[in-house]
């Protein structure tokens, strides 16, 4: 037998491991947490990594988890053994394939990362709601509650079902296994083989459709025979639980890990016992222990076979003496009787003494509470604090724990210093930059220490919702025994903060307990260090009497050529002060580790972290707590001006307290304020643009490519500059319209998030030092509080009268207010300026369907939301649905809004008596295309409702409450190529088919941004993304074309780091048009992989090689006798494999196989030929008009493609 | 009519060799260029500097937002043969020496002394014949000095030297104070071949867009004066081979090299802008010149025309300026 390696590794990967080697084919889709999963995997087939049969699994990614559900239930049908890997949303679209599997007897295990599935808002984290939706399926339920069981449970439930033929849901929580990095004991090949028995595959094979064995399968059956036929399966279900322990008995016999169905911890004469499943199970367990040392007398069951629910196994696993039961389900059932786990058990009880099994309490007290919703920490004063109300005489039937209720008052009171962490365990908390590569470091050192030493090591990651300038959370556990510890980590021996501006905004050293050690990067000497901390964390330092270690990092980052990458660093003064490993010792580890890393990089990569390492030694030092006389305190995270419920609400989460909210602060339905992300200064800039005016040219364009709206034009009234700061600057706007008034472009200090686009894109010169711009980069820290004066200034002085603008080119758009700003969004995002000029476009009366995926996560991810109003208190409305559905959700709101414009047109009609004949007809007949027109409409609007003031008829109240629906509204669907070509494709083609007025934006950054570079059907030919490791073999879907063959659809395909005015009119025309229209956006990304500086220089040469024509369908045209479409970039101005040599999705392709790449570039270059050429021909064409007669033909000879 | 010459150890049936261009990038290319006659071949340069950068490059792409939000390890296939080292231009050797007959001389181009002594020892055990080293340094400093650019040449040949045991040439440019005096301490420290000389790229400036663009323009033949007057000064003082590259179009120009002591000639230009044809019509058009003048060998002329034989060595030197200079007062 070959020996078991011990591993570092997380559940995820746990589990994959398991799964691609005893499966044969696997089909996917991406989905948070469980994506990683499906990425081992292909990883994995696409390096040749052979199952326990020999043969290399065959790993698919599909259109959505629906179509990934189908595909295995085919491949199962068809005689395979197939797995696939989901959570949430995922799961849910795979349910009705989960009945037919399971109805149909199915060997298959399934692998789920549990995680939350939306209601009120999404979220990515963990709990039981969704696979708690699939218990009527038919599926088995198995539960892991940690890396390590669920590395096991992944191959028992195989097992398992290979003998049972009832198909296994094995899940295990989201995030906090999924993700938790922990020491485990891996499964031979040899111990998959023994556990997955041939006969048993044999048998399942022998199953499959064949025509050699023909059967049908699948059949509509009639009320004469499907009930019947249904219970037919009942003998199967029945000895199900007994094959599931069986299988569990003889892996504990094989490999000593001994696991039950439900299995008992603590007291064997226990009074009070607690029953749940999941990673809270650890936590119980590890309490339970603690507290019975102690001399309690109490025990918690941890369920691990769910369905089928075994009642005997339960009561025998339930010791006989507990008087008292809590019963905790880590879901909500809104109007159950109880949450699911706790019926079952109530049901237990009830059967048993139905049955008359007796000699146990057989009617104990048993409450139910629900715990742990996504994700909230579950932690072991939450144990207690559910044992202590199970001891209560009264106890609370139903209650919550781990938050405040103080609306119904469910919760039970936890004692936050509950304590029970044992001493031998090392405990480390790391504040660290989403791009400084603090999480990469830190999983790093928990690999040397699982793997170099005999201690345990966990290892979990938290992170906030921000995609630029995000902050991390590290949270370090070593130990000599396993660690079940599956919370977070409150009293650290070990704090590093590896920002110093984290200082200002986050209670760092509220981790640390006394004596702890504290590892601060600052950018300062170290003598001068002490007097630069605010004042409350050199006291804290005094009072828990920490060690303080310094380090300016970020120097000795640059010295050795590492950028802002100071993760080797921090890591070496980890090793260095923390005494968890021998200093050489450590080193040696680390730079071992950097060969293994980065050693295929490039050999300046390795030796640049090499000499990161050696450098910092040098340059770490202690030191002495000096007097606490700092002058300078923790500012307050949001300005006094805030409202209300910023300052009540969002400024707790925003400072990491949010868990200390209560419910009461909550709203009922998921209805947030917009326009909060203002208050949240994230100061995340270590350089801004300064505005030289005596250059400028008031083109504008640095307003229209800034991603987070944090640069903006004005102009105004020369009066408006009475009041300005000293340093405000204003110079005279040049063009004729707004003769007279001052322009001024103003940087928003705190919010910019230094991304240079907008200087890279500054084409105002010096003409004696054009290397001076009207724009430059320089640093934020000294210009910080004049600007921030001036950008307050600057967001008073009034908006200009966006009637009044002649040209809505991006000059004119950019003058108009933005109503969607400074968003979580990545620095130099390509996909906000297009949402961006969206809201300055059509804000005020805009409503956005938004579809899963970047944009719904820095579009609404709170804490602080980025869509905004204007001055009058309109905005865009937003809402987020699912991924799948979003051009149906947003083409609802177009029926909502037509419908209730039909009725406002009604009422004006039939109460024209009381507006008068011609406010009616004048508000019937407005033309709404102009911002003149819409202004003098919003005017009627108003004088509609004076009129409609005091009159007592019901149905001028009516009118009242539906007048607004005579301005006309903007309805977008707007999401990214995942959705619109994807998962999302079936109802935005259906919406397109539609003749209602309702707009699509698709922003395509050609791959799953989002969960991390899957591949799309947008991705081009070429690139390499998770699952087309190879780089793509075919051309991405012309969306476009497609939605030109309708003929009546508005399409226009856009780049604005290519054709900025093309992009603005593009907008407008779909906006104006009355039918559907659809905008492909190129939209760069950090998925494609290179400096976002360069964003806009990219998409030129997408554009200039005819990779990304841009062109505008537009069927008004036709009317005009003119063809619809006009191709307005033809490209052929460069070679396609120019541009693709610029980023490292298809550079990567190209270095790991030359010859394909340039097999592929060529294709490339084809691809773009024929496209080009494509369009050109259709642009050539004129479509008969009414009564022409005449089929369609090229009216003149395109032009040939210039490629 | 005997062509043979030996350059850097090797005995070329001719001297014309085509030099380092994208006409070898590929395997095809350089079979084409085997085909086409050329005596040997040296690849384009292994660019040591840009393969740091891109590795950097990459690396931070990749690396920076990686770990740094819940829904994304990361943004890119994990792929253990995405290699950012010089091992496809280390392939690309192993493949030519495979399948040509002809010489093939690697060529590195690079910037720091210590990347240059490993990068040379990669490409000697890749299997290259010999290692033309192209070091072109732009001393912008004021405080950096000729005699220190000259040393720190010297030390990475010397270096170099040390390390492998292949034959070495170097690329020289034209830009030295003594290029006489170099060429002798590049021989002592190990330089088995002088190269004369590099082309550059040169900045232009854009008047519209107020930045430098920079072109390279292929060669003409007015560029091979500079080029025959430090041949002529060098064949004879240094004992290593030498090699003109840079305004050879013709079979005259060819010819002229070899008389002023180019043991070798390097075609680039002429081949990028006439075909890969044109090198066998200069061999030709020289073989028959040779043949109407009645040389017996290219031998009798190789470095007929250098500095210690040519019947006015003045003209060489500063005497071909005032000369100039005469002429057109007297007109």
């Amino acid at each position: 037998m070959a020996a078991r390696e011990s591993v570092t590794i997380d559940g995820n990967e746990a589990v994959a491991s398991v799964a691609h080697r005893i499966n044969e084919v696997i089909a996917i889709y991406p989905i948070t947490p469980s994506s990683n999963m499906g990425e081992f995997a292909d990883e994995w087939s696409a390096h040749g990594r052979k199952n326990i049969w020999g043969v290399v699994p065959s790993v698919s990614e599909m259109q959505s988890e629906g179509g990934a559900s189908g595909a295995i239930h085919g491949a199962l049908q068809a005689g395979a053994l197939a797995t696939t890997f989901t959570a949430s949303q995922g799961l849910l679209l795979m349910i009705p394939n989960m009945y037919k599997i399971a109805g149909e007897l199915t060997s298959f295990c399934m692998h789920v990362s549990a995680r939350t599935l939306a209601t009120h808002a999404l979220s990515i984290f963990g709990d039981h709601s969704d696979v708690m939706a699939c218990r009527q399926t038919g599926f088995a339920m198995l539960a892991s509650g940690s890396p390590q069981e669920a590395h096991d449970l992944a191959c028992i439930g195989t097992a398992a079902s290979l003998e049972s033929r009832v198909p296994m849901l094995h899940f295990f929580d989201g995030f906090r296994t999924s993700h938790e990095v922990a020491k485990l004991n891996l499964l031979s090949d040899d111990d998959l083989r023994f556990m997955i028995r041939d006969d048993l595959v044999h048998a399942h094979r022998q199953r499959a459709l064949t025509p050699d064995r023909p059967v049908i399968r699948g059949t509509a059956q009639n009320p004469d025979a499907f009930f019947q036929a249904r219970e037919a399966c009942n003998g199967y279900y029945d000895v199900c639980a007994s094959i599931v322990q069986r299988t569990m008995d003889r892996f504990g016999e094989r490999i000593g890990r001994k696991y039950r169905l439900f299995d008992y911890f603590g007291h064997p004469q226990a009074e009070r016992v607690i029953v749940l499943m999941g990673s809270a199970a650890e936590t119980a367990r590890e309490t339970v222990d603690y507290l019975v040392a102690k001399g309690e007398k109490i025990g918690a069951v941890v369920v691990r076979l769910y369905r089928p629910f075994d009642i005997p196994a339960f009561l025998a696993a339930l010791p006989k003496t507990a008087k008292s039961i809590a019963v905790l389900d880590r879901t909500k059932e809104p109007g159950a009787i109880g949450e699911p786990l706790l019926l079952d058990v109530i049901a237990a009880f009830f059967e048993a003494q139905a049955a008359g099994m007796n000699g146990r309490v057989m009617s104990p007290k048993i409450i139910g509470g629900r715990y742990g919703l996504s994700s909230k920490e579950f932690t072991p004063g939450c144990v207690k604090a559910v044992f202590d109300e199970l001891a209560k005489p009264k106890s609370i039937r139903r209650f919550t724990v781990g938050i405040k209720d103080d609306v119904t008052h469910l919760s039970l009171p936890v004692d936050p210093d509950f304590n029970i962490e044992p001493e031998d365990v090392f405990r480390g908390v790391f504040f660290g930059l989403g791009a400084d590569g603090t999480v990469g470091a830190n999983k790093n050192s928990i690999k040397i220490i699982g793997e170099e030493t005999p201690n345990f090591a966990q290892g979990y990651f938290v992170y906030d919702s921000k995609k630029s300038g995000a902050i991390t959370i590290s949270h370090l556990r070593f130990g000599p025994r396993t660690i079940r510890s599956t919370y977070l980590i409150t009293r650290a021996k070990f704090v590093a903060c590896h920002q110093f501006v984290f200082l200002d905004q986050y209670d760092v050293l509220e981790y640390a307990q006394p004596g702890a050690v504290f590892l601060l990067n600052a950018p300062f000497d170290k003598d001068q260090v002490w007097a630069q901390l605010p004042r409350e964390v050199q006291q804290t330092i005094v009072d828990k009497k920490l060690r303080f270690f310094v380090i300016d990092a970020n120097k000795v980052a640059q010295s050795t050529g590492m950028g802002g990458r100071i993760n080797t660093i921090m890591q070496v003064c980890f090793f260095a002060i923390s005494g968890v490993l021998p200093r050489d010792e450590a080193i040696q580890h680390i730079k071992q580790s950097i060969k293994k890393t980065y050693g295929k990089k490039g050999d300046e990569v390795v030796k640049r972290n090499w000499e990161a390492v050696d450098e910092t030694l040098k340059h770490l030092h202690e030191i002495k707590a000096g007097s606490v006389a700092s002058q300078r305190v923790r500012p307050p995270n949001v300005s006094a001006e805030a409202p209300d419920f910023v300052q009540r609400v969002t400024s707790m989460m925003m400072k990491g307290k949010g868990d200390l909210l209560p419910v009461s602060a909550f709203p009922i339905d998921g209805t947030w304020p917009s326009a909060t992300c203002q208050w949240e200064k994230r100061n995340i800039a270590l350089e801004i643009p300064v505005w030289d005016e005596k250059l400028c040219i008031q083109c504008n364009k640095c307003a229209m490519v800034c991603p987070h709206a944090a640069i903006r034009a004005k102009v105004y009234e020369p009066d408006a500059l009475r009041s300005a700061p000293p340093t405000f600057k204003s110079v005279d706007w040049k063009a004729k319209d707004f003769k007279g008034f001052k322009y001024t472009i103003q940087v928003a200090p705190e919010d910019c998030t230094g991304c240079e686009i907008c200087v890279s894109v500054c084409p105002a010169k010096d003409k004696s030092n054009p290397k001076h711009k009207s724009l430059d980069m320089a640093p934020q820290p000294p210009l910080r509080a004049a600007e921030r004066d001036n950008y307050k200034f600057f967001l008073d002085v009034p908006e200009c009268d966006r009637s009044k603008i002649e040209r809505l080119d991006v000059k004119g758009a950019q003058l108009l207010q933005p109503l969607f700003e400074y968003s979580g969004a990545c620095s130099g995002c390509g996909e906000t300026p297009y949402i961006k000029l969206l809201t300055q476009l059509f804000g005020d009366r805009l409503l956005i369907g938004n579809a899963t995926g970047c944009s719904s996560i820095y579009g609404g991810n709170l804490p602080a939301t980025p869509y905004a109003v204007n001055r009058e208190g309109r905005g865009p409305a937003w809402s987020n649905s699912l991924f799948e559905d979003n051009a149906e959700f947003a083409f609802g709101f177009r029926l909502a809004i037509d419908a209730n414009l039909s009725l406002a047109r009604e009422l004006v009609k039939s109460l024209s008596g009381v507006i008068g004949d011609s406010l009616a007809t004048a508000i019937l007949d407005a033309q709404q295309i102009t911002e003149a027109d819409l202004l003098a409409q919003r005017t009627r609007v108003a004088t509609l409702r004076g009129k409609l003031t005091g009159v007592n008829r019901p149905e001028a109240k009516m009118l009242e409450s539906v007048a607004d629906y005579l301005v006309r509204k903007s309805v977008w669907a707007v999401g990214g190529d995942g959705w619109a070509y994807d998962i999302g494709y079936g109802g935005l083609d259906h919406v397109l088919s539609t003749d209602r007025d309702i707009n699509i934006l698709v922003l395509d950054t050609e791959v799953y941004s989002n969960t991390g570079g899957q591949q799309s059907k947008a991705t081009p030919i070429g690139a390499a993304a998770k699952f087309a490791a190879a780089g793509k073999a075919v051309n991405k879907k012309d969306l476009g074309l497609m939605a030109m063959a309708y003929g009546h659809v508005y399409v226009a395909s856009v780049a604005f780091g290519a054709k900025d005015n093309h992009t603005v009119q593009a907008f407008r025309e779909a906006e104006s048009y009355p039918g559907p229209s659809i905008i492909i956006a190129y939209s760069h990304c950090i998925a494609h992989g290179y400096d976002m500086k360069f964003g806009l220089d990219q998409q030129k040469k997408a554009v200039d090689s005819g990779i990304w024509p841009v062109y505008r369908y537009d069927p008004r045209r036709v009317a005009k006798g003119e063809p619809p479409l006009s191709v307005d970039a033809h490209g052929g101005k460069l070679p396609v494999s120019e541009y693709m040599r610029n980023e490292t999705r298809f550079r990567m392709v190209e270095k790991i196989d030359p010859a394909r790449f340039k097999w592929l570039a060529v294709e490339a270059q084809k691809a773009a030929q024929r496209r080009v050429a494509t369009y050109e021909y259709l642009a050539g064409l004129r479509v008969p008009t009414e009564g022409d007669g005449q089929a369609a033909k090229p009216v003149a000879q395109p032009e040939p493609a210039n490629t | 009519m005997n062509l043979e010459t030996n350059y850097l150890g090797f005995k070329l049936a001719h001297p014309l060799i085509v030099g380092a261009c994208p006409l070898s990038d590929t395997l095809d290319g350089l079979r084409r260029v085997e085909a086409a006659g050329a005596s040997a071949v040296v690849l384009r340069s292994l660019f040591e500097e840009q393969i740091t950068a891109e590795s950097m490059a990459h690396h931070r792409a990749m690396e920076s937002h990686a770990d740094s939000h819940g829904e994304a390890s990361s943004y890119f296939v994990h792929n253990e043969d995405f290699k950012l080292g010089p091992d496809e231009y280390l392939e690309h050797i192993r493949n030519a020496k495979s399948k040509l007959t002809i010489p093939v001389f690697a060529s590195l181009n690079g910037d720091t002394p210590g990347r240059w002594i490993e990068y040379a020892k990669l490409i000697e055990q890749a299997g290259a014949d010999a290692l033309e080293l192209n070091m072109f340094h732009v001393p912008v400093d004021p405080g950096e000095s000729g005699s220190f650019v000259e040393k720190q040449l010297i030390d990475v040949v010397a270096g170099i030297r040390k390390a492998v045991k292949l034959p070495l040439a170097i690329k020289l440019s034209p830009f030295y104070t003594a290029p006489a005096n170099l060429a002798a301490q590049l021989e002592k420290a190990g330089a088995n071949a002088l190269v004369v000389f590099n082309r550059f790229y040169e900045p232009d400036v854009s008047v519209e867009k107020l930045e430098i663009e920079s072109h390279l323009h292929l060669s003409t033949s007015t560029e091979l004066a500079l080029r025959l007057r430090w041949l002529a000064i060098l064949s004879g003082q240094v004992k290593t081979s030498l090699a003109v590259t840079g305004g050879v179009h013709s079979a005259i120009d060819a010819l002229k090299a070899v008389m002023c002591g180019a043991h070798a000639v390097q075609l680039v230009s002429v081949l990028l802008g006439g075909g890969l044809a044109k090198l066998r019509m200069i061999l030709h058009e020289m073989t028959k010149w040779l043949q109407d003048h009645e040389y017996e060998s290219l031998r009798q002329a190789l470095g007929s025309m250098n500095r210690t034989r040519c019947p006015n060595p003045g003209a060489l030197e500063r005497g071909n300026y005032v000369h100039m200079l005469q002429t057109w007062q007297l007109t």
